[in-house]
């Protein structure tokens, strides 16, 4: 036993100094990420941190996100059809992808239709075996998609040729399978484990065909990759890719400033002009596919009424918002969308800061010594960085128009399960990172007849505006999508069911060294495109 | 002796099935679950909410949960963890030599710093020096850590660039975990410069985590000095004219170091809450850092497990300190 542990230790030895060895010719990008991720299965997770390290460099979809854009190109399949009824997606698939390989697996066959199926089959079927192969496996991001009401089965047609049928006509399915939780894993690599009786090894020794090789995680510490040598897409400009995990942002930035990282994502907000300052540093920024919000119960009176809620509207003051709490770093926000998501109506005027036109609004109303409670978050998010502070300006703001606040909060789970009630008192603060850049992922979700008593906080079903989100889901034609959206938005203003707060801005602080990165609307961190200046 | 031993031993049972209790209810008791920050504001629907509290067993009633854990404690079995899906028990022995080296270390330093700082203003009471060295360490006491550490990175590895900002080891080097302890690792791996770029890892984070321990030991010593300099026997030995290096370093420390023996010993609790924020700041991956993540994601299994581990340590070192305590001192064996 201790002869084949020595063994194995220093074969593990002799091929990571063969990797070192290569590495002191190598390029080598060092990204200082966050956090740890939870494992290298994405379609086990729903959390940022963990699809950077898992998904975006190791793995790859049927189809990818543009770079920098949250449009859809083709990635694995090469090119897909739609059925005139909407119900029938069919992918052909790219020829001579091959599968990374590792100490333990090779891959003897090019990817082909049996790992998109199994890779979507162990989600969607309870009694595949793959589908709880590990201690508590749940598919909450497929479920959370609502994919199992969706895809009523995936079809091989021929070895590169499959077909989804979907239960209803979705025009955002090519999207969502865009997204993390959409990732191609290898059958091949399944069987083995599954045959080896190490299936938790899928979890913690990715094989994929992305543009970077998982070479090794450190727990909490490090993790290693190399560029995929036969990727389909040709080699990457750097050797090696390195996450060091280091979760203090104060600390990242002192790792950067030292060289010891290249890329180090979410610096505090105080360090922002510091970073600026700095020569050797290059500071990118770009609005988050994001919203912050303050949600109504639309069902209880007074917010029952259009009027009240659009008088207190007029009663925020934003920009104070953006000043103390976004310390600059954010953007008014007056549609439920944020900007740099297609069909955002520019045209859409705000609510003027107006505390005259607000008292008086109230009073027309018939609303008079108003008490309320305001929700703040016990957690920071990117689009409410300090929920309790805005909170406090929103309080300030309604006390000039004699409206009294009140700030509750809970513990997050229980913020996020009462804030659902239909029967809620007050306005609930709260936000949307989008999740695959379709606006329905934030109409529908939020503002849906169906996500009342659930995602829609404002409980607000108003059927105007849900025939217009309904009808831009099941059209193909992206123009008229575009139309449905824009005069979605239009009656959203009117009605009022939210306070639009806030659009956070994400910066993203690199070396002078780095080039070709590109920061993603959707909040990944991606390495594939990038170089580094020796 | 052996009495005195298995009278020890046999405290330790109700303690650590006390401290089962403690750490299974403690994480339960907080609000919230983890299905629930799993949902996030994506949200959850009622039927999968409920789906989901079956499949990790939180929805059978708390006192089978509670069988069941104590089951698999006998059975060596900590749980798995609901974030990672990976053993318990194999995420703390990955993470804890990390711990236990930076622990290490920092109580070496505090050590051999804080008993000669300790005896130094024992016997020079009351003058500068005396004071000097009080003075820093009620600072280094009331030192937030947080702050302290950050001060150090900003200073050392920031400006002066004498030493890494945080980690383990330069990322050049890569090398199997064999023991776990970087250190021996740096060493067993024969990469040149990889020993030193360890040592040069180790030292602040060691600083940091020692600054509380050293203070405290460093003023242990001191008034346990004065007491035993006071003594007949101290006095005895100076009227006989044994040099002053002789008299307090033979008579005087050998009896003043039984209190901060025990105070050493109860420096490994502080040590292990210290070692949570040291190892967030200086990106050290050990059991600290894991427990701190583990209990914003309410995984309880990872809470109770680590918890659990934590406490069995202290335990087992403060049972240790005991009976060195017996063996120095027999008096205390046969009370």
């Amino acid at each position: 036993m201790i002869i084949r542990r020595t063994m194995k230790a220093a074969l593990l030895g002799a091929s990571l100094s063969a990797l070192l060895v290569s590495a002191a010719s190598a390029k080598t990008l060092v990204y200082c990420s966050e956090g740890s991720p939870e494992g290298f299965d994405s379609a086990l997770y729903t959390a940022g941190t963990t699809f950077d390290a898992s998904s975006k460099p190791v793995f790859n979809r049927l189809v990818e996100f543009v770079r920098g854009s949250t449009e859809v190109r083709p990635g694995l399949a090469e090119s897909w059809t739609v059925s005139d009824d909407g119900l029938e997606y069919t992918f052909n698939l790219r020829k001579g992808v091959k599968f990374h390989s590792s100490a333990s697996f090779t891959p003897t066959r090019d990817f082909n239709a049996d790992d998109v199926i199994f890779s979507f089959a162990r989600q969607l079927d309870k009694n595949h075996p793959w589908h709880s192969y590990t201690a508590g496996a749940s598919w909450e991001y497929f479920n959370g998609m609502s994919m199992p009401d969706l895809v009523k089965e995936i079809v091989k047609v021929d070895d590169y040729t499959v077909k989804f049928v979907l239960t209803r006509p979705e025009a955002p399915m090519i999207a969502n399978l865009a997204m993390d939780f959409a990732s191609i894993q290898s059958k091949e690599y399944a069987d083995k484990l599954a045959a080896d009786g190490k299936m938790e090894l899928m979890n913690q020794e990715p094989i994929g065909t992305g543009p970077f090789q998982f070479v090794g995680y450190q727990k909490d510490a490090v993790i290693r990759y190399q560029a995929f040598a036969d990727h389909w897409a040709g080699k990457q400009p750097i050797d090696n890719l390195i996450f060091a995990i280091t979760t203090d942002a104060s600390v990242r930035l002192q790792k950067l400033k030292a060289g010891e990282c290249h890329v180090a994502p979410f610096p505090a907000p105080a360090d922002i002009a510091d970073i600026k300052a700095d020569a050797n540093l290059t500071l990118m920024e770009q609005e988050g596919l994001n919203v912050g919000y303050m949600a109504y119960n639309t069902k209880m009176a007074p917010f029952d009424n259009p009027k009240v809620r659009k008088a207190l509207n007029k009663a925020i003051n934003k920009q104070a918002i953006l000043d103390a709490v976004f310390q600059g770093a954010g953007q008014a926000a007056k549609n439920p969308i944020p900007p740099t998501m297609w069909s955002y109506n520019d045209a859409v005027e705000d609510d003027a800061f107006d505390l005259e036109a607000a008292k008086a609004m109230l009073e027309e109303a018939g609303v008079k010594d108003l008490k309320m409670k305001i929700w703040a978050m016990p957690v920071q998010r990117p689009y409410n960085p300090n929920a309790r502070r805005m909170a406090e300006v929103i309080q300030a703001d309604f006390a000039k128009i004699g409206v009294d606040v009140e700030i509750v909060s809970y513990e997050w789970g229980e913020y996020l399960k009462r804030s659902k009630e239909t029967d809620r008192d007050g306005a609930v603060l709260l936000g949307w990172t989008g999740d695959n850049g379709d606006p329905d992922n934030f109409l529908a979700v939020l503002l849906g007849c169906d996500g009342v008593g659930g995602s829609n906080r404002a409980q607000w079903c108003h059927q105007p505006f849900e025939d217009l989100i309904q009808k831009a889901k099941v059209t193909s034609d992206k123009a008229e999508r575009t139309k449905l959206y824009e005069e979605a938005q239009v009656v959203f203003k009117e009605q009022a069911p939210w306070a639009t707060i806030a659009h956070s801005v994400v910066f993203m602080p690199m070396s002078s060294k780095v080039s070709g990165y590109v920061m993603d609307p959707l909040g990944g961190h991606w390495f594939d495109g990038v170089d580094i200046a020796e | 002796m052996f009495r005195f031993l298995f009278s020890r031993i046999g405290l330790l049972i109700p303690t650590f099935l006390g401290v089962t209790i403690i750490s299974f209810g403690f994480i339960r008791l907080l609000p919230g679950d983890p299905v629930l920050l799993l949902a996030g504001e994506r949200g959850i629907s009622d039927e999968r909410y409920a789906e989901l509290m079956d499949q990790f067993g939180f929805s059978r009633p708390i006192w089978e949960q509670y069988f069941d854990y104590l089951v698999g404690l006998l059975n060596g079995d900590l749980g798995t963890s609901i974030v990672t899906k990976k053993p318990v028990l194999t995420e703390f022995m990955t993470l804890f030599p990390a711990t236990v080296e930076l622990a290490l270390c920092a109580i070496v330093i505090a050590v051999a710093l804080g008993i000669p700082a300790g005896i130094i203003a024992a016997v020079r009471r009351g003058s500068f020096t005396d004071q000097t060295i009080m003075g820093t360490a009620l600072v280094g006491y009331s030192m937030p850590i947080f702050w302290w550490g950050l001060l150090l990175i900003i200073l050392f590895s920031g400006i002066l660039q004498w030493t890494p900002v945080s980690g383990r080891i330069s990322l050049l080097y890569f090398f199997p975990q064999t023991t776990g302890f970087m250190l021996i690792d740096s060493l067993l791996s024969g990469q040149p410069g990889a020993f030193k770029s360890a040592v040069s890892h180790l030292i602040l984070p060691s600083i940091v985590l020692a600054t509380i321990p050293l203070a405290v030991i460093a003023r242990q010593t001191r008034s346990a000095m004065l007491e035993v300099l006071g003594e007949d026997y101290v006095r005895t030995a100076r009227a006989k004219g044994l040099s002053s290096s002789r008299v307090i370093g033979l008579h005087a420390l050998r009896n003043a170091l039984i209190p901060v023996i025990t105070t050493i010993g109860l420096q490994v609790g502080v040590l292990l809450a210290g070692a949570i924020l040291t190892e967030t700041i200086f990106s050290w991956p050990g059991i600290g850092k894991w427990m701190v993540d583990s209990i914003a994601r309410r995984d309880y299994p990872v809470v109770q497990g680590g918890l659990l581990m934590i406490a069995a340590i202290v335990m087992i070192v403060n049972l240790i300190v005991d009976v060195l305590y017996g063996l120095v001192n027999p008096r205390i064996r046969h009370t």
